[in-house]
């Protein structure tokens, strides 16, 4: 009997087995993609190279400003989309009712995050630059300084693009918070805003930190949406300005400019490098920065939702 | 006789098209403990949160009819609900504590309604964790996380958290269903003393428990009150069938 | 009931507190500033629908419907010759988007075939093979795979990756459509994957049982009960894994050589709708035909891709509505 069974369960047996095989196989292709990157990549990571200009033509030197932008940019997008993503999931989970106006927005909202990244670009082109900033410089007599490819516009387009994440991470997050607790603030008198306040928002706190972080890591990461938003191949300056209050001045980001970024800067080193050979390490080196960055903003957050989820679990 | 606290006239409620409650007319009278009893689905729960208008948190909720608490009408329109709310306490079924310290749940309410003044928060714990005789078993561990204390201590804690805002009135839906026997004795004892203070009415699916802590019963069926009389009466001597059947245990 | 003593009681009872009207103010404005957001927030969207259009369908001014399929021209002994080419900056602009259709195909298929084997194949084994406690550390790895930077993988086909292909197969172009598939198939394999898992996971667990308790093997479990039960949620991953596909930029702009040639051989440089206007958007100058045929691509991705979108969104919602008694 045992025999019989275990002879008729070859074909399962083996295609068991290609089912592992092909984990696997991923599983290497990934270490291996990942292990070469470090290793190429290693060497040239010094503190130096984390905060220099490149030199020479951008044959030597560091990736300091692209650093600096990256950081900038997914600082001001965070700027715009937390809040706006916070407040429109606030809406339709706590406030709106079930209607069919807001089963439109939710769908749209998940088609959003469907729509190709360059897609994001042409709108950004066409929205940030050529309406609101030709229209801004019109109303303010400013010249030419926000109707063309910025900092600002970047930022803008990036936090439009990872809206969805925003907003869906925040709505799961006050989904799962109970009901019962709810009522429980309610039967105590509390109005809807102080329940949402301080039941509600606390309890999804975590979860709205998740997606914040996953946000930034998406950002972060984009390079096609911004290739005619602003990104420059190199700047001599950083895109700082002294914002001056009286006598008193303190440097910030100069939205109004253009930036170098991490992942741009990468695909302009590979493709349109004077010495691709030679910058070759370069190369590795600012790859191997972007995906340490992209992991460990990735693991943070995975780690944020897994306590989270424990803790619900928990109630 | 007793005055009376709650009056209920006429009173109909829709779930949508779903009539959940028909022409309910009762009088709850004060200081007493008040009993909801009736087979599942009846209605029960929906009756108590009418009384504090928690079914205005549920959409497609239509309701007619007056519902009065010492002579106000708590279903008119200029009527402040948070005020309500406030004084007309809820304990639910399952304990909903929040997730933060047994001190934190307890000011919570008090919070709300703008008390700061830290000495006055620490009277009112130690008071309503007296009042629901919790107060030695937690006076240590204020700042411990509520929802590390047991079933039954965190379900004493709920009421506390509802004296808290002192309310005159309290709704309990099943207070005791999801606890232990002795668990559900400390909660009875503790519904007997609080009947000096308070206006209580109490959901259960315990005929004993009923015919133990009540003053008054209340039997629904299928959404209609069917009978409400002194609970010595309702178990011992109904007038209608349908209660004699229920309390008798022969259907439901 | 009708005692005057219980009405009398209400003229200085607390419950008579009428509400106030400055907490009503202060909760409508709450409300309304959510409310604002929750606007704006759709109103972002539907900006994204109406620049695009808007400026997509200006191109419509000079260029026929037609011309974005093929150019007819004399050639030199005065014959009409149908031409489909992308060449927009020539003395005689040619705008045909069928090699950028091509190119997109060209790319996007393959590495649709590539990773549904893979990621369908790494979903079972996440869902149904791999034990429980391995799999709670194995699905972190699967979203650290898919939140790779595209340009990183980009980058990695174009040093790596294409001089790898080169040495073993020999291509007529180093750089082409098959070595872009194989760059896209590292961005739709962890999307395929883990909604496969998803989709297997949420068959319900009585129906293993229930096929186990007929003698079933775990593979004919597998493969006769779980897969046909969950076929439409897998289905929806594919859909969404081939429209991720055909949006991506970076690596076909790196990778597939960007020459718009009209071929189906994968062996050769193609140039993709998304690689088009990222190379091109930046030279461009503002106004001009090129420049709005390039928001036309744009439309046609967006339509392209939303249609995909969609049907996979609706075969979900289905799923999920069969599988919650
Ligand atoms: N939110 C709701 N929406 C629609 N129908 C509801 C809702 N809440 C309750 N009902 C229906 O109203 C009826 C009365 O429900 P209710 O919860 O008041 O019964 P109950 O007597 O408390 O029952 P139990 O003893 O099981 O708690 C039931 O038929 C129930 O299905
Ligand atoms: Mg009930």
């Amino acid at each position: 009997m045992e025999l019989k069974k275990r002879k008729k369960d070859i074909a399962g047996f083996v295609s068991i087995g290609i089912v592992r095989i092909t984990f696997s196989f991923l599983v290497l292709i990934l270490l291996l993609l990942l292990g070469k990157i470090f290793i190429e990549g290693i060497g040239v990571i010094s503190l130096e190279f984390l905060i220099d200009e490149p030199r020479n033509n951008m044959t030597e030197g560091g990736i300091g400003p692209a650093i600096f932008g990256t950081v900038a940019v997914t600082l001001l997008m965070v700027l715009f989309a937390v809040p706006l993503g916070v407040f429109s999931a606030i809406y339709l989970n706590e406030y709106a009712k079930d209607t069919f106006f807001t089963r439109i927005i939710r769908t749209s909202i998940n088609n959003l995050a469907g729509v190709p990244s360059i897609v994001f670009g042409l709108f950004g082109l066409g929205f940030f630059i050529l309406f609101i900033g030709k229209n801004l410089d019109e109303v303010f007599q400013t010249g030419l300084l926000f109707g063309q490819p910025a900092l600002l516009w970047a930022s803008t387009t990036l936090a439009v693009l990872v809206l969805p994440i925003v907003i869906v991470s925040t709505l799961e997050a006050l989904n799962s918070v109970p009901k019962s607790h709810r009522d429980a603030s309610y039967g105590l008198g509390a109005t809807k805003w102080q329940t949402i306040k301080n039941v509600v928002l606390p309890q999804a706190r975590p979860g709205i930190l998740t997606g914040t972080i996953l946000a930034i890591s998406r950002g972060a990461g984009e390079t096609a949406p911004i290739l005619f938003l602003g990104a420059a191949f190199f700047l001599p300056n950083l895109p700082v300005a002294d914002l001056c209050i009286g006598d008193y001045c303190i440097p910030m980001i100069n939205p109004t400019e253009q930036f170098m970024y991490l992942a741009y800067h990468i695909f302009i080193m590979a493709t349109q490098s004077a010495n691709p050979t030679k910058t070759l390490p370069i190369q590795y080196g600012s790859t191997l920065v972007l995906i340490v960055l992209t992991f460990l903003l990735n693991i943070t957050a995975i780690i944020f939702r897994y306590r989270f989820r424990k803790l619900l679990g928990r109630l | 006789m007793k005055e009376t606290k709650i009056v209920v006239k006429d009173l109909n409620l829709f779930y949508g098209d779903k009539q959940a409650l028909k022409k309910i007319t009762m009088d709850i009278p004060d200081k007493r403990v008040t009993a909801f009893i009736g087979p599942s689905g009846c209605g029960k729960s929906t009756f108590l949160r009418v009384i504090n208008r928690m079914n205005d948190l549920i959409d497609h909720v239509k309701i007619d009819g007056e519902v009065y608490i010492d002579g106000v009408n708590i279903y008119d329109r200029s009527l402040d609900i948070v005020n309500l709310r406030k004084n007309v306490g809820m304990v639910f079924q399952k304990s909903n504590l929040f997730p933060k310290t047994v001190y934190e749940n307890i000011v919570y309410g008090p919070r709300i309604n703008g008390i700061k003044d830290k000495k006055v928060l620490d009277e009112i714990v130690e008071r309503t964790l007296n009042q629901a005789a919790i107060w030695e078993e937690v006076k240590d561990r204020l700042n411990d996380n509520a929802l590390s204390l047991s079933g039954g201590q965190q379900q004493r804690l709920c009421i506390a958290r509802a004296l808290a805002v002192e309310p005159e009135i309290i709704l309990m839906d099943e207070p005791a269903s999801a606890l232990d026997p002795i668990s559900t004795a400390k909660i009875e004892e503790l519904i007997h003393d609080l009947k000096k203070q308070y206006t209580i009415v109490i959901v259960t699916h315990n005929m004993q428990q009923a015919a133990r802590v009540s003053d008054q019963t209340a039997f629904f069926y299928l959404g209609e009150l069917i009978e409400f009389d002194r609970t010595t009466t309702i178990f011992t001597n109904p007038s209608k069938k349908q209660t004699e059947d229920y309390v008798t245990g022969r259907f439901g | 009931m009708e005692d005057k003593e219980f009405f009398q009681k209400a003229v200085n009872s607390k419950y008579a507190k009428k509400i106030g009207k400055h907490t009503r103010l202060k909760e409508s404005l709450i409300k309304i500033f959510f409310a604002v957001n929750g606007t704006m927030a759709l109103i972002f969207i539907i900006l994204i629908f109406v620049f695009l259009f808007k400026e997509g369908f200006k191109a419509l001014d000079h260029i026929g419907l037609l011309d974005f399929l093929y150019l007819d021209r004399p050639d030199a002994s005065g014959n009409i010759e149908r031409v489909f080419q992308w060449y927009p900056t020539s003395e005689e602009p040619r705008y045909s988007l069928i090699p950028l259709l091509i190119g997109t195909f060209l790319t996007a298929f393959p590495a649709t075939i590539i990773s549904t084997l893979l990621g369908v194949g790494a979903g079972i084994y996440l869902s149904e093979v791999a034990n429980p406690k391995f799999k709670e550390f194995l699905k972190p790895m699967i979203e650290l795979f898919a939140g790779i930077p595209t340009v990183v993988l980009g980058f990695i086909m174009l040093v790596v990756g294409a001089s790898f292909f080169n040495d073993i197969l020999h291509p007529a172009n180093r750089l082409n459509a098959f070595v872009a598939s194989i760059g896209l198939s590292f961005v739709i394999i962890p999307i395929i994957a883990s909604l496969t898992e998803d989709a297997l996971h949420s068959i319900p667990n009585d129906l293993r049982m229930a096929s186990y308790g007929l003698g079933a093997t775990k593979w004919q479990t597998i493969s006769k009960v779980i897969l046909p039960a969950a076929f439409s949620g897998v289905s929806a991953s594919i859909l969404l894994g081939f429209g991720r596909a055909i949006g991506e930029t970076m690596i076909v702009l790196m990778c597939a050589g960007n020459a718009a040639n009209l071929t189906s051989n994968i062996f050769l440089s193609v140039r993709t709708m998304t690689a088009t206007i990222a190379a091109e958007m930046g030279e461009v100058s503002q106004g001009s035909d090129h420049y709005y045929s390039l928001f036309f691509i744009g439309i046609v991705l967006f339509t392209i891709t939303f249609f995909l979108n969609l049907i996979a969104e609706i075969i979900i919602n289905k799923m999920r509505k069969k599988n919650t008694f």
